[in-house]
């Protein structure tokens, strides 16, 4: 519908493929002891790890849902990227070198530096995991999204062809291949971006983004209409007629009215003025009590639910104008200051056995969209909305320092000095991308470009938009980030398994080589599990699910970490209980929030909590159960004969 | 056990410099951090002021990216003089 394949791009995806595949083998080749699988040896070099921590940590996230958020909801979107990056102070300031100093091959060895703890390597391991399969849902459902356009394949398939490679990518050389194609990625998801952004600059802003003249963006039509005598409506345009009830049907009661026109139904938008009512055209997906789905009352195929995004008036120096022609990145965004874009609202409504998402257009200034408030509840918001807010910037500050597949990079450094200076590069990379998401998402939301069903895929969209080579280059990139992320969170959970649980928790002893193949065979089962969450989460921003992942992070990890380095009295019993409460605060809260409701196929506003971000609770929580507990098993004996009783 | 580093690491009398060092600049970029949330929730309208033809938002949120990386500069650079001097 808004996109179709190319070969070019087909054979650019699997040209990735095939490199990443063959790095791999050629890494596993060197990678025969547990140090070469789980920690790459320890030997890469500062910058190669700084560059690859940018690869693991720009995911699809990133990628994807941070430029398809601003591309959908302005600065709300970039207010992730924020948080993003601000986590990475943490991470810099209080927790590389320690990580480094403390640990071998997994954050849990770290945490159980102190102690030898069965219960700190339980619940670390346990945390990592979980933490792990959460992070890899939205890359998942990322992998999903980018192989619809790209391949012309449904999202399953996606998800199947990601879960496959990366297992095979994991299961052969671990850590090194791991860190090599994040490098090459994130050096690559660099220079590519800051072509689309220069691209996005040189084409600058036109209130009919006509992608550079090569596709001509669909007006949106607006009729006008009177209510007669009778009640009944009467559109001027008389190929549309009102239902009797329009006033008092699903639609009526909600804002809309729906007009049948030839035969096909449509949905608009009704606005009430002293000049009358004006109906503007929307964008619908109907989905029929038999499952099937009609995008603006007809097949996905037949190309009826057209691609958004564009200005409604445009402003510079005070003066309309139609296009501003190539600008500099300040004079851009002072141009979508002063201007009026079309963003676009979405209603549920339930007709009969029929599921209706209504899409419909929200003029809105420039300066509302380039500050928080569009998807944040922050101007006179209730308690709640604050609440919401603010756990969610809390979450993203403190999840990144607590993310296992970002701890593990710490040992893949020869150094305490190294692992700083690498953390160094990655905020540098990290800054950089994130500045240029703001002008990918705005580039997005003005050239016409968007799937307002499916924000993800905004970016990639906006480089189809200067051709199908920048698309597929993009779009590969754009996969291969998820490979990578995907592989680093892999390599975490089978040294979860193989490392912490197996060989340290139950004390099976395995041998060099066996500690290698357990993490392998791990590696395979998460990658299964990863490949069925991936599915089901369909349709979600992928940065939004990460938000969660980065709650039970920041949840279940940073308070054990934090207390560990800076509070004396930490006993490994309070360890044990911070990430137990993190844990089960965070995942629980999350489970019983109003999103999840929707994916059950409740009402949201029925979930039993108003707020979907935990992290406000369940982080305080777990730092009082790190305290509350350490002080209570102060004196139980010593520490280190905790590893014997447990 | 398996624990320890990866890699044999020497040793560093610079440690405890640098771990307070880190604390310092964390609380500075912690405020820095929580003012831009505070102002969102307290009076999100003053995100909307236009300084030098910007939003505060867009100042205050390049601001945080920028100062990220200053930051983080000068705390490696004062780190490697106390590795320098401290472990000589």
């Amino acid at each position: 519908m808004i996109y179709t394949q190319s070969p070019l791009a087909i054979g650019l995806f699997f040209a990735f493929v095939i490199f990443v595949l063959g790095l791999s083998f050629y890494m596993a080749r060197r990678t025969t002891s547990s140090e070469g699988y789980y920690a790459a040896g320890g030997n890469i070099h500062w910058f190669v790890n700084g560059i690859a921590f940018a690869g693991d940590y720009l995911s699809a996230a990133s990628f994807l849902g941070i430029c398809g958020m601003i591309a959908t909801a302005g600065y709300d979107g970039w207010m992730y990227a924020i948080g993003y990056l601000a986590g990475w102070m943490v991470a810099l300031f209080l927790v590389a070198e320690p990580m480094k100093r403390l640990g071998k091959y997994t954050f849990t060895d770290a945490l159980d530096s102190k102690f030898n703890s069965k219960g700190i390597q339980l619940m670390a391991a346990i945390s990592t995991l979980v933490i792990s399969v959460f992070y890899l849902i939205p890359q998942m459902v990322g992998a999903g999204v980018l192989v619809q356009p790209l391949l012309g394949l449904p999202h399953w398939v996606g998800v199947c062809i990601v879960g496959v490679v990366v297992t095979i990518i994991v299961a052969t050389a671990g850590m090194a291949s791991t860190t090599y194609v994040q490098f090459f990625k994130g050096g690559l998801l660099l220079v590519f971006t800051a072509i689309v952004v220069g691209g996005v600059l040189f084409r600058g802003l036109s209130t009919t983004p006509d992608q550079g003249g090569t596709k001509d963006y669909h007006a949106f039509q607006t009729l006008t209409a009177q209510v007669a005598a009778d009640g009944s409506l009467q559109v001027n345009d008389p190929a549309f007629a009102a239902a009797a009830n329009w006033k008092t049907d699903v639609y009526g009661t909600a804002g809309f009215v729906k007009l049948v026109s030839n035969g096909v139904e449509s949905v608009w938008k009704m606005n009430e003025g002293t000049a009358g009512i004006q109906l503007e055209e929307t964008l619908t997906v109907n989905t029929l009590a038999d499952g099937t789905k009609l995008y603006n009352g007809a097949a996905k195929e037949d190309g009826k639910f057209f691609a958004v995004g564009h200005i409604k008036e445009l402003k510079v120096n005070g003066q309309d104008v139609a296009q501003t022609g190539a600008v500099g990145p300040l004079a851009y965004l002072s141009a979508i200051k002063d201007s009026t874009v079309v963003l676009w609202g979405k209603k549920y409504l339930i007709d009969g056995g029929n599921h209706v998402e209504v899409y419909y257009q929200k003029p809105t200034a420039g300066s509302r969209l380039l500050r928080p408030g569009l998807k944040f509840k922050v101007d006179n918001a209730a308690p709640i909305d604050k609440f919401n807010f603010i756990s969610l910037m809390l979450a993203l500050f403190c999840g990144t320092a607590a993310l296992p597949h970002i701890l593990i990079r710490y040992y893949t450094v020869p150094s305490q000095a190294a692992a700083r200076k690498s953390t160094i590069v990655a905020i540098a990379g990290i800054g950089f991308f994130y500045i240029m998401t703001l002008f990918l998402g705005l580039g997005a939301m003005t050239n016409g470009v968007i799937n307002i069903t499916d924000n993800n895929m905004s970016a990639p969209l906006l480089a189809l938009s200067f051709g199908v080579v920048l698309f597929a280059v993009i779009s590969s990139i754009a996969f291969a980030t998820v490979l990578g992320t995907v592989s680093g969170l892999i390599v975490a959970a089978s040294g979860a398994v193989a490392h912490d649980l197996m060989d340290n928790f139950l004390g099976l002893h395995m041998t060099d080589h066996g500690k290698v193949r357990a993490g392998k065979i791990a590696a395979v089962v998460v990658g299964g599990i990863a490949i069925y969450l991936g599915i089901i989460f369909e349709g979600m921003n992928v940065s939004f699910l990460v938000g969660w992942a980065f709650a039970v992070a920041a949840s279940a990890n940073l308070p054990a970490i934090l207390m560990l380095l800076f509070w004396d009295k930490t006993t490994s019993k309070g360890i044990a209980a911070s990430i137990s409460v993190g844990l089960v605060t965070a995942l629980g809260l999350i489970l019983i929030s109003p999103d999840m409701w929707v994916r059950y196929g409740l009402l949201p506003n029925d979930a039993p909590i108003a707020f979907n971000s935990p992290a406000l609770i369940s982080i305080p929580a777990s730092f009082i159960a790190l305290v509350v507990v350490s002080l209570l098993t102060q004196k139980r004996g010593a520490e280190v004969t905790e590893g014997a009783e447990a | 056990m398996g624990h320890g580093p990866a890699v044999k690491l020497g040793k560093d009398n610079a440690q405890a410099y640098k771990s307070r060092l880190g604390v310092y600049l964390f609380i500075v970029y912690t405020l820095f951090y929580a003012g831009f949330i505070a102002i969102n929730s307290i009076k999100p309208s003053m995100m909307e002021t236009v300084i030098a033809g910007q939003t505060f938002a867009v100042i205050y949120g390049f601001a945080l990216i920028v100062v990220a990386f200053i930051m983080a500069i000068i705390y490696n650079s004062l780190c490697n003089a106390a590795e320098a001097r401290l472990n000589k």
